[in-house]
């Protein structure tokens, strides 16, 4: 046990620099990440086996918050514990933390150059295509039949025209979810909860990016 | 404050399933409701944080614990909004992986899907009209609507990366606008 601590102690170091390293370079969170990560964890350093990435990826894509900052978290877990995975995170979040600090620093002392607000614009109108892009790429996997876009309909609305908080929402839809799928066993229907998985391997290019 | 920055963005980033432009949605809401900052400096930072790397829901977090408190602010949100997914990351490594083939599992996230991708399109709707006061066939709205489906086609269609098309459409804005 002993010499197991010191040997996680001694890897935290190491997994900060690589995930420090990854962090940057990939520009952007998301499942374009994941390829970089499995380059340099399998492939690079040997740390993890090729088998073990499948798991890394349905558990960073399923719990909350970014593929990218999930995956480090995992993999940091796997390889020095609790210690293990803050490094990682900690590794991949610094430099983006830095890097927006700089943008925003940049920002304020330019911010009344009509050039810059013209660039922002368009960088808006770009974010405008980037999110629709992943709304179309969501609901391809997720409209999967009548119940489905019937809950997408409803959440939609509700967020449109009432103030309802987003919270409920992420809290109803798997009740409902759960609901639907008892009732359409009791009626003895099949139902398919997922999209065939082959369509999402092929995308892991990078319009899921910023996911 | 700072208190108050970290547990809000704790609370988004326990709920924050789909990652990305689902969060954009949550975040405006609290930040809203609070009335932290106007609905104009929430699209400069959204453009901001589009153009660093990392995700976009967590540099936004940065940016407006930044404009409300200074560093500690940027500090405090982003450790907020992290911090959850680092957890329950941890908590499912630990414990849970055998619960990702469980029936119960598939048929909440079979539910929960469609939910995210409300998110979604609430956020590019909020994102791409929300808020705005001028008229709907202004010149700045047809520049927004040319560059959004220009950069579309590039991505869909050429497959040019999202980071390029980001800096093409900062040019084409200068040229715009």
């Amino acid at each position: 046990m002993n010499t197991k601590l010191k040997e996680q102690i001694k890897m935290l170091p190491q997994i900060f620099g690589v995930f420090f390293r990854i962090g940057p370079s990939t520009f952007g969170g998301g499942y374009a990440m994941i390829a970089t990560i499995e380059q340099e964890i399998v492939h690079r350093k040997g740390w993890m086996e090729e088998s073990e990435m499948g798991d890394m990826v349905s558990i960073s894509g399923s719990a909350p918050g970014g593929v990218a900052v999930n995956s480090a978290a995992f993999i940091g877990y796997r390889l020095g514990g609790v210690p293990g995975a803050v490094a990682a995170v900690t590794g991949i979040t610094l430099p983006t933390f830095v890097i927006v600090f700089v943008l925003s620093l940049f920002y304020a002392l330019f911010k009344d150059n009509d050039k810059v607000e013209a660039a922002l614009k368009g960088i808006h109108a770009a974010v405008v295509a980037l999110i629709i892009m992943a709304a179309f790429k969501m609901g391809k996997s997720s409209i999967l039949d009548v119940p489905t876009l019937f809950i997408l309909a409803t959440a939609l609305s509700l967020l449109l025209f009432t103030g309802i908080p987003p919270f409920y929402l992420i809290l109803g839809g798997p009740l409902v979810g759960i609901a639907v799928v008892i009732m359409k066993r009791m009626m003895g229907l099949s139902i398919r909860t997922e999209a065939p998985s082959a369509a999402s391997k092929q995308e892991l290019n990078f319009p899921e990016y910023y996911i | 404050m700072l208190w108050h920055l970290f547990f809000v963005f704790l609370k988004v980033g326990c709920i924050s399933f789909g990652g990305g432009y689902a969060v954009m949605t949550l975040i405006q809401r609290e930040v809203a409701s609070k009335g932290w900052v106007d609905s104009g400096q929430f699209e400069e930072i959204v453009a901001l944080a589009g153009m660093a790397p990392g995700s976009i829901a967590t540099n936004t977090a940065t940016l407006i614990g930044y404009t409300t408190s200074g560093i500690a602010g940027a500090v405090a949100s982003t450790t907020g909004i992290i911090l959850p997914s680092l957890i329950i990351v941890i908590v499912i490594a630990a414990f849970f992986l055998k619960l990702q083939g469980n029936a119960w599992v598939k048929s909440s996230f079979y539910g929960l899907r469609p939910v995210i991708t409300g998110l979604i399109i609430y956020a590019a709707y909020h994102f791409g009209l929300g808020g705005r006061t001028e008229a709907l066939l202004s010149w700045t709205m047809l520049g927004t609507v040319v560059i959004c489906v220009g950069c579309l086609i590039a991505v869909t269609h050429f497959k040019i990366h999202p980071f390029t098309v980001i800096l093409l459409s900062a040019i084409a804005g200068i040229i715009i606008f």
